[in-house]
């Protein structure tokens, strides 16, 4: 049995196998991901977002226990930083699971962000791919811990949790752009602590500016006492039955789709002006001539793009 | 090679004493590879289950409680049956007694990395004894 009829057999030695070259931009996988492509789309994709040290590994790991008691199998993809100077990681969300680790309708796969900003690494939607042809029932998305615009797990998940602890703060902070707008469910957790309904209120009234029909739910939970969890469930219920009538679903597929072919695209044109040292060399040559003031970037990079065009 | 090398670093077993663990997760976080720490008190089947989903180059495990001889070998056992002991370097390291490494090594571990090693010959190691490209 080759590689892909492994995946579709549920074998996860096959899925970890193609997630790793993936990763490593094996053309081989990406055909194999291209050819079973029709398998993918029946997922549901939670992202899981939030500051550094807001929970998020805990919490995944209490949703995915209270969606295993459901029946539902989970794939867990967990994002931690690649350090900008070594390139190395330290990948420890999986430590916050390990409950889940011998069940066999659990995946659990921590990868590094590799250079890629935006809270996800590159590779992290070849991933999803991969675990959605295995079959996993839902697939979790934790991002690593985000600042104020790290936005892009609204381009790969259809429900977005939005993890906050209280105190961190106030309503100027609330209203400020950026990851405050991608939550489709607010979590306050640790909400034990103080501040967790002012927190709350702060969210509430910054949410009664907004124009969207889906008024967030804002769910205070303890997640280390799983506590709340079950109102969390209800919430992402809510959600996908609300985004399935109003056709909201199919809309936001397809604009995030959207935005994987122009990314897909332009990553692949980057590669080949870039890929091979011959361009390097010439690129290279052409900045030495408008260091001299003999042509000006702007002209260059057209005629550029005339020869790669 | 191009591409990051994935580390496992685990601790099997009941002992609760993981600064070792994570002064080597850091050391090799430091010569740029990706390291996966399970956590603590993790049994061979857990450790297993990590090392095959995170698809990892090598599973190094630390332990300090003296049940070395059983649980390193179970490790090594339970890799083979899965199929993937050929791609992956299996090491130790902690409170393990010199005598004990021979015994350890026969049963399938590629190094013991007692206290007082510098890191940098455990990545080393690392580096020179990868199973796959």
């Amino acid at each position: 049995m080759n590689i892909a009829e492994r995946l579709l057999k549920q074998d996860k030695r096959a899925a970890a196998r193609l997630i790793t070259m993936i990763e490593n931009d094996d053309q081989e996988a990406v055909n194999i991901i291209s050819k079973l492509y029709n398998y993918t789309g029946k997922a549901r994709i939670i992202g899981i977002t939030g500051p550094p040290g807001a929970g998020k590994s805990t919490l995944t790991d209490k949703l995915a226990k209270n969606l295993r008691r459901a029946g539902k199998t989970v794939g867990i993809i967990a994002i931690d930083p690649t350090s900008p100077f070594t390139g190395g990681s330290i990948l420890g969300d999986r430590v916050r699971m390990t409950d889940l680790y011998t069940d066999p309708g659990i995946f659990i796969r921590s990868m590094g962000t590799r250079g890629h900003l935006g809270g996800l690494s590159k590779a992290t939607l070849g991933a999803t791919k991969v675990l959605d042809i295995y079959g996993f029932d839902y697939i979790f998305i934790e991002t690593v811990g985000v600042g104020q615009s790290e936005v892009d797990i609204v381009k790969a998940a259809d429900t977005v949790l939005m993890v906050m602890v209280p105190g961190l703060g106030d309503d100027i902070q609330a209203i400020k752009a950026g990851i405050m707008e991608i939550g489709d469910i607010f979590v306050i957790n640790k909400a034990d602590r103080d501040g967790a309904d002012r927190t709350k209120v702060e969210i509430e009234m910054m949410l009664d500016f907004n124009h969207s029909e889906w008024r967030p739910p804002v769910t205070k939970v303890v997640a280390i006492e799983n506590e709340g969890i079950d109102e969390l469930i209800d919430n992402i219920e809510e959600h996908r039955n609300y985004m399935e009538t109003s056709g909201g679903f199919i809309e936001r597929r397809t604009k995030n789709l959207q935005a994987e072919i122009i990314d897909l695209t332009q990553q692949r044109l980057m590669k080949r002006l870039l890929g091979n040292e011959e361009n390097q060399a010439e690129i290279r040559g052409l900045a030495e001539r408008a260091v001299n003031r003999e042509l000006d970037p702007y002209r260059i990079s057209d005629a550029l793009l005339k020869k790669m065009l | 090679m191009s591409r990051p090398i994935r580390v496992l670093v685990a601790k099997p077993g009941l002992d609760g004493h993981d600064r070792g663990a994570k002064v080597i997760a850091r050391a090799l976080r430091d010569a740029g590879m990706e390291v996966i720490y399970t956590g603590l008190r993790q049994t061979p089947e857990q450790i297993v289950n990590a090392a095959i989903q995170e698809d990892v180059d090598v599973v190094a495990m630390s332990i300090l409680s003296g049940a070395h001889n059983h649980l390193l070998p179970k490790v090594v056992e339970l890799l083979k049956q899965e199929n993937v002991y050929d791609e992956m370097l299996v090491i130790g390291g902690g409170v393990i007694p010199d005598e004990d490494i021979p015994f350890l090594k026969e049963k399938g571990l590629a190094e013991i990395f007692t206290p007082g090693t510098p890191t940098q010959v455990t990545i080393d190691f690392i580096k020179s004894n990868l199973k796959r490209a």
